[in-house]
C-alpha cells in the first residue's frame, strides 16, 4: 500500500515518522489523549435535536476504543453495498499523508461525547433522560431579541445587486455616492457590500471592546468565520515547521485550525492552578528557549483573551509584558478576542488596540474576531482578521478567497450591526443573563463540593473535579468525564483535551442551558462525585 | 518612535507570487477598473470580458427569493426557523441541504444518475473546494495532471498553500484541442523523468475556456487511464448546467456507474453553484467524492470554508421546489444558446471564428490568430494589449490558459446585458475591419517584461463574489 509517512508533507517532526501500520503510532500522544485535531470550532456536532447527522459519516469508527482504522483495511459500512462502495480491483489508492493521518486518527473523547449527545439529546419534555450538552460553548440565551429585531426591521428578504436594499437603520449615511466611500472601494479593492460590513464589523468591535478604541475598517480581513481566520494568518506568519507558543490549557480546535494544513507547530506554555493559570513570561520565556534548543523556529505567540477554556481576562501587565516579550524576540501575536463582549464580571477587559500604544511595534499584533459567540450566530461564518501589518491585510484578503463570506448573509447583518442602539441593549443584556447562568452554575457545583476558578467571561466555567478522580493523571481524567457522560449523562470537557499540564479539571458550559436546567445538571453530577468519593 | 517593517517576519507564502496578481495579465483588469464601460455614464469605457459569470438568469432567482421570504431566515416570515440555522455550524452540513445538492446534481445531469446526499461535502466556492481536495490527495511536491487550457486560477488554487505541482497535458487546435491519450501517457512518463509523482488527473467538464464536452470515448479512455497508473481523477463540472445544445452533457458519475472495472476510490467531482445558478455570492462549493476517506478528510476540512447556515437553508428551499428548478435549467439554458448564437453570429460578420465545438460554458474560444503579426506569444500579448487599450474589451489572451498555440482568445459572454453585448460586438467589427485596411496598429505597444509560460496568470474570476465586482464596476455602482 502506498502510504507516504516520509513525504515531505507530513506535519511529524523529522526523526518521528508514523508507522503505517501502528494505528497508535502517532508520537506525540498516548492512545488515550484525546485527539484533538478532529475537534471542531464550538465542537459542534449536531448539537441540537434536529440534526442527527453524524451517526451516517462515513468511515468513522463507532466505538472508540477500537483501533483507528488503517487505510487497508477501511471497511465499508452496509450502507454503502450499492454502486457508490465498489473497490477496485487495484486496490487501495493512496491519499495525502494529512489526509491518512486524519483517517488513520483515533475518535477523541471529545468528539465521542458530541456523538453520544446528538444521538440522545436532552429534552426537558420529549427526552428527560437524556444527555446534557455541557460540551459546547454556544450562546442560546439571546436569540429572543435578535428575533424581535429582525420582525420588527426586516422587510424583506434583503438580497439583491451589490448596493441595493441598504438602507435601513442608519445605513443611509453610507450610500454608494459618497466619494469617501468610492474612493475606499476602488483602493481596498472590495464591493460596497463587503465595505459596508467591514464598516459594520469595526463598529460592533469597537462597541463591544466599550469603545475605549475605535478601529479602523480597511485594517479588517472577513472570513468565513474565525477558524479560517486562524488558519489564513498562519499561513501568513508562518512556514511549514515553525511554531507559535501557546498557553494551556486551551481550546482544543486550536490543533486543527493551526496544523492541520500549514504544518506549524503548536507549543504549550502550561499554567498552573496556582496562578490562577494565567500566563506568566517566565513560563514564555522557558518554552522559547526549549525549542530554539530543539531547532524549531518560533513565529509568534497565540493567546485567547477572554481565556477559554478557563474565562479569564489578561491583565493590562500580563499583555504588555507578552508585548514586550514578542518585541524582544521579534516575533507575532496572535489574539484571538472572540469572547470579548461576554465580559461579565466589572474587571475591566484590555483588548490589544487599547493596549497598543506608541512604543510598540504595530505591525507584529494580529487580532481574531468573530460573530460567532458575541452574536450568538455561528451559522452565519463571520470571522474577522484586524491586523495593523499591511502586507499581512494584503495576503490574508487574497487567502480569503478560499473562504469568504456568503453574500445573503452580509445584508441582514449591515443592518443590525448599525443598528448601535439595539445592539448597546443586546451586549448589555448578554451579558447579565451569561452572569447570572454563570453564578447559579457555578454555585450549584459549590454546593457538589467541586470549585471553580473565578472566571470573568466566556460561556463556561473551568471547574476542579480532581478530588474525584480514582487515580490522579489523565487515565483517571478520562474515567470520570466517561462517568458523567454514561452514568450521569452530562456531556463536559476533559482538561487533557485542552492540554491543560494538571489532571482533574473539566470545562462546563451552560449557556445551551435555561437556569431551570440547572438543579437537574447538578442532581446527576451530585450522583457520580458520591460514588467517586466513596471509592476514594 | 519608528519601526521599520520586517518583511522577513512573514511566511515564505507571503513572499512568493504564488497569487498570481504579478503577471501582466493584471494590466487588463487595472485598466478595466480604472475605466469601467457604463452605458450612461461612461459609453468609452472598457467591457469587461474577462469574468465568467453567469448574470442571464439571475432575474429568475431574484423573483423566486420575492415570492419565497420563508427561505432566507432573516425575514418576517422565515424568522422562525432562525434560532436553530443561526446556531448550526456542524460540518456535516443540514441535512436538507445535502438532499438538495444532490437532488440538483442529479437533474443537471438529466436525472441519468443518483448522488448520495452523505458524499456531499461542502466547501468556501468551488475555489475552496479545489484547494481542499488537492490537500487531500496530494503532498507537497506531487503533482496533477492537467489538459490545456485551462482555468488560470487553478494555478493558484491547487498550488498555492498545498505546495502541489501541476503539469500540463498538451492539445491541440488541428483535432479541436482534445484530450488525448497519447498526450496523457506523454505527459505522465515527462513527470517520471523528472521524478515527479504524478497523483492525479483533473478535467474540467464541460471546459474552461473551450466550452466543449468531453465525449463517452474520450471519458472512457480518460477512466481507463486513471486506473490503469493508479492516480485519481478529479473532475471539475462547475459548468455542467451552461451546455445549452446537443450532444447533452455526459458526466463523469455516468461513466464510472456503468464501468464496474473502475476503481470508484479514485474518483471525485468538483461542484458550485457559482455558474449554473449564477449565484457566486452564495460560496458554495461541492466535492463529492467516491472515496470514504476523502469525504472524511474534506469535511473536516470543510470547516475552513463552511457555507454559512442560511444559505444552506435558502439553497435547501430553492432546490427543492422543483417546478422552480426545472423551468430554471430550460430557461437558462435558452438564454445561453441565444446570446452564444447572437455573439458568434456578431462575430462572423467580422470574420472572426470561435471554436465550432463548443456548446457549454459562458464564453466563447476566439480564433483571432489571423490578428497575429506572428505566430508568436509576444505576438499574442501585443494585440491582446490592443484590444485592452484601443478596442476597449478586456478579454483573456490564450497563453493565460497555457495554451500551446498564440492567438487564442476567451470572451465572456454572459455577465452583461444585451445592449453592452451590442457595443461588444461593434467594437470588435470596427476594429477588424480597421485592421484589415492597415498593415500595423497606430501605436505600437512594446512588449514589457518576460513571458513565462508557466506561470502566467489572469486577474480574470480573481475578485470573485462577493469581493469582485459584479458586471459593473463599484465605480459605476457608486456613480448611479
Amino acid at each position: 500500500m502506498n502510504i507516504h509517512p516520509n513525504s515531505k508533507g507530513s506535519i511529524f517532526r523529522r526523526g518521528n515518522q508514523p508507522n503505517p501500520h501502528d494505528p497508535t503510532s502517532n508520537t506525540r500522544r498516548t492512545t488515550h489523549q484525546p485527539d484533538s485535531t478532529k475537534i471542531h470550532r464550538n465542537e459542534t456536532h449536531s448539537a441540537t435535536t434536529r440534526h442527527s447527522s453524524s451517526s451516517n459519516t462515513p468511515s468513522n469508527p463507532p466505538s472508540p476504543s477500537s483501533s483507528s482504522p488503517n487505510l487497508a483495511e477501511l471497511s465499508r459500512t452496509s450502507s454503502r453495498l450499492s454502486l457508490f462502495s465498489r473497490v477496485g480491483s487495484s486496490g487501495p489508492v493512496s491519499v495525502s499523508s494529512r489526509a491518512s493521518l486524519i483517517v488513520r486518527e483515533n475518535d477523541s473523547p471529545y468528539y465521542i461525547g458530541l456523538e453520544k449527545v446528538s444521538k440522545d439529546p436532552y429534552d426537558k419534555e420529549r427526552n428527560p433522560d437524556g444527555i446534557i450538552q455541557l460540551g459546547l460553548s454556544e450562546n442560546r440565551l439571546c436569540f429572543d431579541l435578535i428575533e424581535k429585531w429582525m420582525v420588527e426591521n426586516v422587510r424583506e428578504a434583503m438580497v439583491g445587486r451589490d448596493g441595493e436594499h441598504l438602507s435601513i437603520n442608519g445605513i443611509a449615511a453610507y450610500q454608494p455616492s459618497d466619494g469617501l466611500m468610492e474612493l475606499k472601494v476602488v483602493k481596498l479593492r472590495v464591493s460596497v457590500t463587503l465595505l459596508f460590513m467591514m464598516i459594520a464589523l469595526a463598529g460592533f468591535m469597537s462597541q463591544v471592546m466599550r469603545k475605549v478604541v475605535s478601529l479602523d475598517p480597511s485594517q479588517i480581513v472577513l472570513t468565513a468565520g474565525a477558524t479560517p481566520a486562524i488558519e489564513i494568518l498562519c499561513f501568513c506568519l508562518a512556514d511549514h515547521g515553525n511554531a507559535f507558543l501557546i498557553p494551556t490549557p486551551y481550546y482544543p480546535g486550536f490543533d486543527r485550525d493551526v496544523r492541520l494544513r500549514t504544518g506549524v507547530e503548536l507549543i504549550p506554555v502550561h499554567c498552573r492552578s496556582a496562578d490562577n493559570f494565567l500566563l506568566s513570561v517566565t513560563a514564555l520565556e522557558q518554552a522559547y528557549n526549549q525549542a530554539r534548543k530543539r531547532g524549531v523556529k518560533v513565529r509568534g505567540i497565540l493567546i485567547s483573551n477572554p481565556s477559554n477554556p478557563v474565562g479569564n481576562i489578561l491583565p493590562r501587565e500580563t499583555l504588555h509584558n507578552i508585548l514586550v516579550f514578542a518585541q524582544e524576540k521579534n516575533i507575532h501575536i496572535i489574539c484571538d478576542e472572540i469572547f470579548a463582549g461576554s465580559v461579565y464580571r466589572g474587571e475591566e477587559f484590555v483588548s490589544m488596540p487599547e493596549i497598543l500604544v506608541e512604543e510598540f511595534d504595530k505591525n507584529r499584533v494580529h487580532i481574531i474576531y468573530g460573530l460567532s459567540k458575541d452574536l450568538c450566530l455561528p451559522g452565519f461564518r463571520v470571522g474577522v482578521i484586524y491586523s495593523y501589518n499591511k502586507n499581512v491585510l494584503a495576503l490574508a484578503k487574497r487567502l480569503t478567497r478560499f473562504s469568504s463570506i456568503s453574500a445573503p448573509s452580509q445584508r441582514l447583518l449591515i443592518s443590525m450591526l448599525s443598528d448601535t442602539k439595539f445592539i448597546e441593549e443586546f451586549i448589555k443584556t448578554n451579558k447579565q443573563r451569561i452572569q447570572k447562568l454563570h453564578h447559579s452554575f457555578v454555585d450549584g457545583l459549590k454546593q457538589l463540593g467541586i470549585q471553580c476558578i473565578e472566571s470573568s467571561a466566556g460561556f463556561y466555567c473551568w471547574a476542579n473535579m480532581s478530588e474525584l478522580i480514582s487515580s490522579y493523571g489523565e487515565k483517571g481524567e478520562l474515567d470520570l468525564w466517561d462517568k458523567l457522560l454514561n452514568i450521569a449523562k452530562v456531556n463536559v470537557t476533559p482538561g487533557s483535551a485542552c492540554h491543560c499540564i494538571e489532571p482533574g479539571w473539566f470545562r462546563c458550559c451552560f449557556t445551551t442551558l435555561a437556569l431551570e436546567d440547572i438543579p437537574v445538571v447538578m442532581k446527576r453530577i451530585r450522583k457520580v462525585a458520591e460514588t467517586c468519593k466513596s471509592l476514594s | 518612535m519608528v519601526f521599520k517593517l520586517n518583511n522577513h517576519l512573514l511566511s515564505r507564502i507571503a513572499s512568493s507570487n504564488g497569487h498570481g496578481e504579478d503577471s501582466p495579465y493584471f494590466e487588463g483588469w487595472k485598466a478595466y477598473d480604472s475605466n469601467p464601460h457604463h452605458p450612461m455614464e461612461n459609453p468609452n469605457g472598457i467591457i469587461q470580458m474577462g469574468l465568467a459569470e453567469n448574470q442571464l438568469s439571475f432575474d429568475l432567482i431574484q423573483d423566486w427569493l420575492k415570492n419565497n421570504p420563508k427561505a432566507s431566515i432573516c425575514t418576517p416570515e422565515g424568522v422562525n426557523e432562525f434560532r436553530e440555522i443561526a446556531i448550526f455550524q456542524d460540518y456535516h452540513g443540514l441535512p436538507e441541504f445535502r438532499n438538495a445538492v444532490a437532488k440538483f446534481m442529479a437533474k443537471v445531469r438529466g436525472n441519468k444518475v443518483t448522488f448520495d446526499p452523505d458524499r456531499v461535502v461542502m466547501n468556501g466556492g468551488a475555489t475552496g473546494a479545489h484547494e481542499t481536495i488537492a490537500f487531500c490527495l496530494a503532498d507537497p511536491g506531487e503533482a496533477f495532471l492537467v489538459p490545456t487550457p485551462y482555468y488560470p486560477g487553478f494555478d493558484r488554487d491547487l498550488r498555492w498553500r498545498t505546495g502541489v505541482k501541476l503539469i500540463p497535458v498538451d492539445s491541440e487546435s488541428s483535432n479541436n484541442f482534445k484530450v488525448t491519450r497519447e498526450a496523457l501517457e506523454n505527459a505522465y512518463e515527462m513527470a517520471k523523468l523528472n521524478n515527479i509523482k504524478v497523483k492525479g488527473l483533473l478535467i474540467t467538464n464541460p471546459s474552461n475556456p473551450l466550452g466543449t464536452m468531453l465525449d463517452r470515448e474520450t471519458l472512457r479512455s480518460i477512466v481507463r487511464f486513471i486506473n490503469e497508473k493508479n492516480i485519481h481523477l478529479v473532475c471539475d463540472e462547475i459548468y455542467a448546467a451552461t451546455v445549452f445544445s446537443q450532444p447533452e452533457f455526459i458526466s463523469i458519475a455516468e461513466i464510472v456507474q456503468e464501468d464496474i472495472e473502475c476503481n470508484l476510490n479514485l474518483v471525485h467531482i468538483v461542484y458550485s453553484l457559482s455558474k449554473d445558478m449564477g449565484f457566486p455570492g452564495l460560496r458554495v462549493g461541492i466535492i463529492y467524492s467516491y472515496n470514504d476517506a476523502v469525504v472524511s478528510c474534506a469535511r473536516k476540512m470543510s470547516s475552513f470554508g463552511l457555507v454559512s447556515s442560511q444559505t444552506q437553508y435558502m439553497i435547501a428551499s430553492m432546490l427543492s421546489d422543483d417546478e422552480f428548478v426545472g423551468k430554471f435549467i430550460r430557461e437558462s439554458k435558452t438564454r445561453m444558446a441565444a446570446r452564444h448564437r447572437v455573439f458568434t453570429d456578431g462575430l462572423a460578420q467580422a470574420s472572426i471564428k470561435c471554436l465550432e465545438t463548443s456548446n457549454a460554458g459562458l464564453f466563447l474560444w476566439m480564433d483571432l490568430r489571423g490578428l497575429l503579426k506572428e505566430k508568436t506569444f509576444e505576438a499574442e500579448m501585443a494585440l491582446w494589449r490592443v484590444i485592452i487599450h484601443e478596442v476597449k474589451l478586456n478579454v483573456s489572451p490564450g497563453c493565460s490558459f497555457h495554451c500551446t498555440e498564440p492567438g487564442w482568445f476567451r470572451v465572456c459572454i454572459a455577465n452583461m446585458d444585451d445592449q453592452t453585448m451590442e457595443v461588444a460586438l461593434s467594437r470588435i467589427r470596427t476594429f477588424v475591419n480597421k485592421d484589415v485596411d492597415t498593415k500595423k496598429p497606430k501605436r505600437t505597444l512594446r512588449w514589457q517584461g518576460s513571458l513565462k509560460l508557466s506561470s502566467p496568470r489572469i486577474y480574470d474570476d480573481f475578485i470573485n463574489s462577493p469581493h469582485s465586482p459584479l458586471p459593473q464596476s463599484p465605480l459605476v455602482l457608486a456613480r448611479n
